[in-house]
């Protein structure tokens, strides 16, 4: 079960510079214990100390926002595409 | 003798300047102005300035800080008849008015008797941004943009937009001779997009909405080196341009504050901006004190931040849109927590209003002021209207609303309303006949 993890600049720092990372788990929970394993420290900067998602990230699986899915629980199934964007105003 | 340093709105207490993170060698002296670094609006960390938008500790939005000289009424009166007047208070250099821009700003501030009159408000005033060069308040936050654009040495200019920022993007990066790539919803309102494909030959019509159309330029912002996206990876010093509309009220008004003031939320971002400049101008001097109650306008088909505004609650839940107030269209507005803050710390609150209720705020705008206003300004024209109509505006306080664009852009939300009141043969006779007088 493969996923594959776009990551925003500022993160690129835990992923050696890699723009995109493959991870596994059936949610984006688990997807997220995944990334930690193989790239210490970056679940901290996605989720805040309750364990919610950050106010200012959005993750996308494919191209749906998860608060419009079932945010962590959200299922990430084989070959989904998760994104991590910071939130941006102005239009 | 340097004035005090204005923190960002609501920033822990930023570092103070002189331990701000070193700027990049490769920018020239003064290239962002009296500007000292980026600071996280949520818990203050300092990044130096450059085209960075995202907190690397929260991922919280970076807003410009800065080390502000005195500033007096006397210089700023002195500057040009544009939003460069006030250059000193903006992250751009001193010689900015050198290099080519769309020079927008100091539009009129209208006393609105009529439309006072019709609401039953003691004093109004509309701030009338629909005569910037393409007709909306994003010639300003654009200017500001192109020339953190050009201090960065950016290679192409582009935006993700509901479509006044295409058209502002457009228009810039032409007279700044920059290749712009601007990215729209595909359905947007047709003269939008005629607006900007006339200035550029790289409009992208994105098949989804506005969120969609973000992200998917937040993606590019990612991936491709040189390029300046206006509101995603320049966005500090963008939004920074929406301050000149806060600035520009106050001087209007004899330097001084209103009471309330109502403005359109899409993302938010202006809102909150135009608070920045009434707290700045206290800071510096420049204005007395004074509490300001701030109204934010949404249309109920895009409302996520009144409803939360309603519900009392502190978070913002996503909603795709759907609404004619198209520019208003914005389902997932990052600045939204901000405005539901200062809305409330001010006394003011956020509204929102059906369709038909927008094109009734056209219309009432256009018959009692002469001001053509698209469907943003109808939606705060008729959030106005309702604040005053539940009690929630005080009307015997000096209010002001913004118009922040401009009536020919979204002709068909009113075309199918108004048209001749009668159609008549050439003759005198049937002119009596036809009743009109
Ligand atoms: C005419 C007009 N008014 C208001 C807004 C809202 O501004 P903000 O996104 O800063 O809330 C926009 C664009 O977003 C707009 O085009
Ligand atoms: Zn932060």
């Amino acid at each position: 079960m493969a996923v594959s993890v776009r990551i925003p600049t500022i993160l690129r720092t835990y992923t050696g510079g890699a723009s995109e990372v493959s991870a596994e788990g059936a949610t984006l929970a688990e997807l997220l214990d995944c990334l930690e394993a193989d790239h210490p420290g970056i679940r901290a900067r996605v989720l805040d100390d309750t364990g919610a998602l950050r106010r200012f990230v959005n993750v996308y699986v494919g191209n749906e926002d998860v608060r419009f899915l079932d945010d962590l629980a959200t299922p990430t199934p084989d070959g989904a595409q998760v994104s991590i964007i910071p939130a941006v105003a102005g239009g | 003798m340097s004035a005090p340093t204005v923190e960002p709105t609501t920033a822990p207490a930023a570092a103070p300047a002189d331990t701000a993170p070193a700027p990049d060698p490769r920018l020239r002296e003064g290239a962002f102005g009296n500007a000292t670094a980026l600071a996280c609006r949520e818990c203050g960390h300092q990044v130096a300035l450059g085209p960075f938008y995202a907190c690397p500790e929260c991922f919280g939005p970076l807003e410009v800080a800065y080390d502000f000289p005195a500033v007096t009424r006397e210089q700023i009166e002195a500057g040009p008849r544009n939003i460069w007047r006030y250059k000193a208070l903006l992250p751009v250099p001193d010689d900015i008015e050198q290099s080519p821009n769309t020079e927008p700003g100091f539009t009129r501030l209208l006393e609105a008797r009529n439309l006072a009159a019709e609401l039953g408000l003691d004093k109004l005033w509309v701030k009338d941004d629909s005569t910037n060069p393409t007709n909306s308040f994003k010639d300003r936050v654009v200017a500001c943009a192109l020339s953190a654009a050009r201090e960065l040495d950016a290679k192409v200019f582009a935006c993700p937009s509901t479509g006044n920022l295409a058209n502002a993007v457009a228009a810039a990066g032409a007279r700044a001779g920059m290749k712009t790539v601007v990215f729209i919803p595909s359905n947007l309102e047709k003269p939008k997009q005629v607006n900007s494909a006339v200035y550029t030959d790289k409009l992208v019509a994105v098949d989804g909405n506005y969120d969609d159309v973000n992200k998917l330029a937040s993606e590019i912002a990612g991936e491709e080196e040189g390029w300046a996206f206006v509101n995603v990876n320049v966005r500090p010093f963008y939004a920074e341009g929406s301050k000149t509309l806060g600035y520009e009220i106050a001087e209007q008004l004899g330097w001084r504050l209103p009471d309330q003031v109502v403005i359109p939320v899409a993302s938010g971002s202006q809102l909150t901006k135009v608070r920045k400049a009434f707290q700045e101008l206290v800071a510096l001097g420049l204005v007395e004190d004074k509490p300001v109650r701030i109204f934010g306008a949404q249309a109920t088909g895009c409302s996520p931040v009144s409803t939360a505004y309603k519900a009392g609650v502190d978070a913002i839940r996503p909603v795709k849109p759907d609404t004619i107030a198209k520019s208003l269209a914005i389902g997932n507005p990052a600045d939204g927590i901000y405005v539901l803050d200062i809305c409330r710390e001010t006394g003011g609150a956020v509204e929102d209003i059906s369709d038909d209720e927008v094109r009734e705020g056209i219309l009432l705008l256009a018959r009692t002021e002469g001001i053509f206003t698209e469907t943003a300004g109808g939606t705060t024209v008729g959030v106005l209207k309702k604040l005053v109509e539940t009690g929630q505006l005080d009307t015997s306080l000096e209010t002001v609303v913004i118009n922040t664009g401009m009536g020919l852009k979204t002709l068909d939300a009113v075309a199918d309303r108004v048209g001749p009141a009668a159609t008549i043969a050439p003759s005198y006779s049937a002119f009596v006949a036809s009743g009109i007088v």
